[in-house]
């Protein structure tokens, strides 16, 4: 977003992003659940409730609720579609890539981000990207509190380490 | 219908935005409207002009030298001290301590008045108090093992004056209370609280960091023992705070700070203490920031904090109508803008307020969105987050009509309510 001059708001809200905040994916409760963490912008005071299904390695299903802002919303309903099938080293690097592209760097060639691409402008939008990232790095601290034989992790987005 | 035009007010507010250079600027193209005074209002040209003035003729440490530069500086802190002094009705001007911002203010008390207390004691705050007037009192009660209470607000977002009447006893060491909240807007009843608070014995701080630029706030007639507010909030610089309080309470409190300019003898294993206020003055003050704020208070002062006053009341009855033209957002605070000050927390219920403010801002309209540092309070309204706009002297009826039409924006955007843009 440039200091000066007019920024384009359609770069921010792409009309992928607008249809995941008005129907945001993985609202459905999970069977069982064998990962669990709270995520929290104590900026903005956005929460994700994140439950994770487990099959062996695999991500079986995911389950997000809370509120947030519109961003926030919209890329916890992508990572609902986006990781389940995904062994967990799987989605724990994509979490991570999503955190590159978000402070500055590009999507690794070869790479599937899926409508999770619809974000990218929020880069633009520094004051942003934290609402982007809540739900990814959520999800990084519910599998890593699972490896540790945890049940559930405490995370906020200011441990997430803004560029 | 909306509110008549703004006769009453007795000075213009577009002549004097005009002495605020970066009103001038825009943001994305667009002239800045700024509605985040409650924050931290912008530097009218005189208080610039003054910090220049300060670091190209007067630039010295205060209170320690000899030389015509040392003792014209200090001269200058000095004054300051004495005109805050005059400006919110402080007899003695040792009373005046300066601060970095009213946060530090109030920790100062806390932990040097809250020395005094111990377990069985109570604590008496409220529910709409700002994390500055709550965090610190937490620290004291993990500290010492007193009992914290709290005020309850109702619906329409007033403290609940009945149950505070309850909650006092004479187990109520502490009073500590804003005189108006940087959310809701709400006035408090600062006075009448400090007299019940008075009957019990207890000691009344006032967080007047919101009240004091907007209102005539009077410590004497306050009739409380502690007020703590900030420059930066008033048309001055940043990093510049006070605590005014009654001269025979600071002399039983200890310094929070050892160093330079607190102390009257030092040897190698012994200290005594200087005289209020300076024993809670370590170390070099923000001297500079503190000469540039006499040029705010001699435009407060001018202006006059009853027109100041007329002017925030008149703003923010156009805005509450405007905003309750849009139809559908929800409005916290008082409905009368005679029982609130210059400042609007509002929601819409289908869009979050941080997509609010980004949108606002592409219009070049500064609001702030989020907790506004009052966590409890948020909590209590059952909201996650509200956007705010709040005015100061230099905002106009134009700035609100810019809000107006960016919530329209928004909302077309979002394709909420119908709203076109």
């Amino acid at each position: 977003m440039s200091e000066h001059g007019e920024v384009n708001l359609d770069e921010l809200y792409r009309e992928v992003v607008l249809d995941h905040h008005r129907h945001p994916r993985g609202r459905h409760p999970l069977p069982r659940v064998d990962a669990r963490a709270h995520g929290f912008n104590p900026v903005c005071g956005d929460e994700v409730e994140l439950a994770v299904a487990l099959d062996g390695e695999r991500i079986a299903g995911v389950e997000i609720q809370g509120h947030g802002c519109a961003i926030c919303t919209a890329s916890g309903s992508m990572m609902a579609e986006l990781v389940p099938g995904r062994s967990v080293g799987e989605a724990e690097a994509q979490v991570e890539t999503f955190r590159s592209v978000m402070h500055g760097g590009t999507w690794p060639t070869g790479s599937d981000p899926g409508d999770l691409e619809a974000l990218e402008g929020v880069k633009h939008f520094p004051v942003r990207v934290k609402c982007a990232l809540l739900p990814w790095v959520t999800l990084r601290d519910a599998l890593r509190a699972w490896r540790q034989g945890h049940a559930q992790a405490e995370t906020t987005s200011e441990e997430e380490g803004a560029p | 219908m909306l509110a008549p035009s703004p006769q009453a007010s007795s000075f213009d507010p577009k002549v004097l935005a005009a002495h605020f250079p970066i009103l001038s600027r825009t943001v994305h193209g667009r002239r800045l409207v700024y509605l985040d005074n409650a924050a931290t209002t912008q530097k009218p040209d005189t208080v610039l002009a003054a910090l220049a003035r300060y670091y190209t003729t007067l630039n010295a440490n205060v209170h320690r030298g000899v030389h015509t530069l040392a003792e014209e500086a200090t001269a200058a802190f000095e004054f300051t001290r004495r005109r805050v002094a005059r400006f919110v009705g402080a007899p003695d001007p040792r009373g005046v301590i300066m601060t970095r911002n009213a946060t530090e203010a109030l920790n100062l008390v806390a932990r040097s008045w809250g020395e005094r207390l111990s377990v069985g004691d109570e604590v008496l705050l409220t529910e709409m108090e700002h994390h500055s007037n709550l965090v610190p009192w937490i620290m004291l009660a993990r500290q010492r093992g007193v009992a914290l209470r709290h005020v309850p607000i109702d619906d329409n977002g007033r403290l609940n004056l009945r149950v505070f009447a309850q909650l006092l006893s004479p187990r109520t060491r502490i009073v500590a209370v804003t005189a108006m909240s940087n959310v809701l807007g709400t006035i408090n009843p600062v006075a009448e609280m400090a007299e019940a608070a008075r009957r019990v014995g207890a000691v009344v701080v006032v967080d007047g960091a919101q009240a004091v630029p907007h209102l005539q706030v009077d410590f004497a007639a306050l009739g409380c023992d502690f007020l703590a507010f900030s420059a930066h909030k008033m048309y001055g610089p940043t990093g510049l705070g006070f605590l005014v309080g009654r001269p025979e309470l600071l002399e039983m409190m200890q310094p929070l700070y050892g160093g330079g300019e607190m102390i009257r003898e030092v040897r190698l294993d012994y200290a005594s203490w200087n005289d209020i206020p300076y024993k809670f003055e370590a170390g070099t003050p923000n001297i500079a920031d503190a000469v540039a704020f006499t040029a705010a208070l001699d435009l407060l002062e001018e202006l006059g904090m009853d027109a100041v006053r007329r002017h925030e009341v008149e703003l923010t009855g156009y805005a509450l109508e405007r905003l309750a033209s849009l139809g559908g957002l929800e409005i916290h605070g008082p409905r009368d803008a005679s029982e609130r000050g210059g400042l609007v927390s509002f929601a819409d219920p289908q869009i979050h307020p941080h997509d609010l403010a980004t949108i606002l801002d592409t219009h070049g309209v500064a609001v702030r969105a989020g907790h506004h540092c009052a966590q409890p309070l948020m909590r209590r309204l059952g909201v996650p987050a509200t956007a705010r706009a709040s005015f100061a002297i230099y905002n106009h009826r134009d700035d609100v009509d810019a809000l107006v039409e960016g919530l329209r924006h928004a909302r077309a955007y979002f394709g909420v309510g119908g709203a076109a843009s």
